[in-house]
Order: C-alpha cells, then structure tokens, then sequence
C-alpha cells in the first residue's frame, strides 16, 4: 500500500448515523454513559462546552473517549497486563447538543504507565470532529486536584501557560463529582491538541 | 522520538487550516499541536464486534417496508492497514444522503424529497481478512452554502476504528468520474492528487450482480505500525 487513506469531515448531519440518541430511526451503537452495574471506581461525570474561534458554541461536534478502568486497564486484548477487569469498555461517544454542551458519565480511570514505565497521572483520551474540522484533534482530560499530575510526562510536553486548558475542575455538587473540560478549538484558551 | 505509528503517515490528511472551505477558519487550532510518544493510551482502542451490529444493518435497502428510490449499489472493500494487512472484526459505520441528494437531518434543508424508505445509516464489522460489503443506493449530489454554486460530489461518509484510537479515521467516499471533483473544496483540501485517489472507489465490474445492482470497490487504509522505519528523534 502506498499511504493511509485521508481524512474528510464528519460533516453536519453524521448526527442520524452516529449520534441519534432516540432522534432518528437509527439506534445508538455508543452513547455518553460508560458505567455498567459491575463497573468499580469513582463515578464521575466529565461535561462541558465546545467553542469555536470566535467564542460561539459548536453545536454539531462529535466527542469520542477512550480511557482506562480504574486500576489503569484498558479493554482492549494488546493491553497485556494480567490484571482483573470487568465489563468497563472504556469509550464512549455523543454530540454536543444544541447549546453546544456535552457529557460523559464515566469512571475516574487508574494510571497507566509511559513507555519508560513512569505513571502517567489519570488521563481520558478524547478526539474531537466536526463540521469544519477536516481531521479529528486529539487532547487529553486530566484532573484537577490530582497530585499525579505535577509528574505526569505529557502534561510536562505542554507551556505551563497552557496546561490549565488540559485539566477539567471539579464542579462544586453533590452526588457524585462532576468535572468541568471546555473545549476551544482556537482562541486565546485554546485547548492543548496532540499531534499522535 | 520513536513512535509505533509513524506521524509521517499523518501527511495524506488534509490541513485542518484549508481556506477554502470556510468552515475550517474558526474551527482549527492556531497554536501548535503537541508531539508526544505515544503511551498505551494511544495504542489501545476500543474493541467493538458483532455486539453492536444487527443484522441486516449493512443493508441500508431493507430497513423500512417499501425499498428506497434510486439505483442500488454494492459498496464493498478491504479496511487494511498501512503495512496492506487486512484489520479485521473492526467496526465499519457509514451514513450518506438519499438518491436525490437530501440527508434525513434535520438541518438539512436542500428542496430534495425524502425518502420514507431510506434512513441512510449503516454498519458492519470487517471479517477476519479485513473484508466488509454494504448495499445501499448510490447517493445525489447537493448543493451547500460554502460559496456560490457550490456542489458536493456524490459521496458516503465512513467511519472505521482500527487497531488503536489513533489509528481512528472518518473520511467520504467518492465515484469515479465525477464532475463535481475540480470544484470541491472538501475533497482538494487534500492537496496530493494521489492520497486524493484513494477517496475515489473504483467501479467493479466483475462484482456487480447481474439485473440486479452495480458494484463499487472501496478500501480503507489506516495508520500502521511499521508503515515506514521508525523516525528517531
């Protein structure tokens, strides 16, 4: 083969095929809640809202995230690791809604260790698409008041200045914790993306 | 830096930066991208199967009670990674617009019927060798409001998962000859004219059934591991 296939946009209207959420005739093969009764770790809820470059909210972006268990496994069988896991699988997917708000209830996942085997503080992996984004980005969720993040090898990669934008705070609630991550795809609080 | 999947491999997308289309020019980041290693958060993805699909769902001719308008087609192919292995059991998701053009979106507001016999969503996964196969009618061109006159060519939006999350991929499949191609700013703002090629299926005779639809090849590279010798940075 000569070179990957390219990407095009998700486009306006991936909404009926990939997101529909009981919208359209279609059924949902992911949605935004990854808990299932055996799941065990810290509920969490991780929400927030995506702008664009002049600060309007982007209501016709697709979020995807991919993230470990809460002891740092990953469901997937090149994650080789003996360690016991449950039905967690880890990614889920929604649309933003019309106000261009999202959210996930999730897990606060374990560490995972970088290639040298240093632990990475607990991350969540999440590719952003839309209308207008001819390529996914990439970025990472991490947590605020998490004291493994001062040590965590990619957050070191990034500006301190721009660090901030790659750490989702705990919203002040009952029940269970609630995690604030905004997404600006350009501005002057433009999200930390990786190029992977 | 040693990555498992080289980012030179990432030089067939397009810019997310393509003026042209002008939805990009509030939607793209101004600031650099990060490089990192990858961590086996890169290198995991999710690993979906049989599970979520139904069958019949890549059939998108028999999900309602009447067939839909149009010409059927068969849109069948190899998901493959960049080293030509075949990526198997992996989820292959496509939506598309009617035969007349028109999506069932909502917003989509183009003065094209609907068709109440077509939704226009489908998925599968890839058997062991990476093969998946879709019935489904060939889609209308439609107009857009990126600028005046503006056309998109004929195409099936595909959305495949792979080996890892960055190995993840939507893209649009096209059909060949279309005259809508030198106009169209999604499918130039790949700039190299053969990774564009690669967005083109190809017409496949000896898979077409007789009185009954056309065929269309269409294989979908992804990132691979070894795709080039790992970059030493």
């Amino acid at each position: 083969m000569s070179g990957i296939t390219p990407s095009q946009t998700v486009g306006p209207y991936f909404k009926y095929g990939l997101t529909p959420n009981g919208e359209y005739e279609w059924n949902d093969a992911f949605d935004g809640n990854l808990v299932t009764p055996d799941t065990s770790g810290e509920r969490i809820r991780v929400e927030g809202t995506v702008y664009d470059g002049d600060g309007k909210i982007v209501p016709d972006c697709m979020l995807e995230i991919w993230q470990a268990d809460s002891q740092g496994r990953f469901s997937d069988p090149q994650d080789k690791r003996a360690l016991p896991n449950t039905s967690f699988r880890g990614f889920g997917r929604v649309g933003t809604s019309k106000d261009g708000t999202y959210a996930f209830d999730t897990i606060k996942p374990g560490q995972v260790a970088d290639p040298d085997g240093k632990p990475q503080a607990p991350h969540i992996l999440m590719a952003v698409f839309a209308r207008g984004m001819l390529l996914h980005l990439y970025t990472r969720i991490y947590f605020g008041g998490e004291a493994a993040n001062a040590a965590d090898p990619v957050l070191a990669l990034v500006p301190a200045d721009r660090r901030a934008t790659l750490i989702a705070q705990q919203a002040n609630c009952t029940g269970n914790a609630v995690y604030r991550f905004d997404i600006h795809l350009q501005g002057d609080n433009e999200t930390v993306f990786f190029e992977v | 830096m040693t990555l498992a999947y080289p980012i030179s491999s990432l030089k067939a997308h397009p810019a997310r930066l393509s003026p042209d289309y002008k939805s990009t020019v509030k939607r793209s980041p101004q600031k650099p991208l990060i490089i990192m290693r990858h961590t086996l958060s890169e290198l995991t993805g999710p690993v979906y199967g049989h599970e979520t699909v139904r069958e019949n769902d890549n059939d998108l001719t028999i999900q309602h009670k009447g067939e839909p308008l149009g010409e059927r087609i068969i849109v069948h192919g190899h998901v493959l990674d960049e080293d030509g292995r075949g990526v198997p059991n992996t989820l292959v998701e496509l939506w598309q617009a009617n035969a007349c053009g028109r999506y069932i979106h909502v917003v989509d507001q183009h003065p094209a019927p609907l068709d109440p016999n077509f939704t226009g969503a489908g998925r599968t996964t890839s058997d062991a060798s990476g093969y998946y196969k879709f019935i489904t009618i060939k889609p209308g061109a439609y107009p857009w409001g990126n600028h005046h006159n503006a056309w998109r060519p004929a195409h099936i939006h595909f959305s495949v998962f792979g080996h890892s999350f960055v190995s993840r991929l939507v893209t649009q499949m096209y059909f060949p000859g279309d005259p809508l191609f030198p106009f169209d700013p999604i499918f130039n703002s790949v700039t190299d004219a053969a990774a564009r090629e690669r967005m083109i299926s190809s017409f496949d005779l000896e898979n077409t059934k007789p009185e009954w639809a056309l065929a269309y090849r269409f294989n979908i590279v992804l990132r691979g591991k070894n795709a080039t010798p790992m970059e030493t940075k």
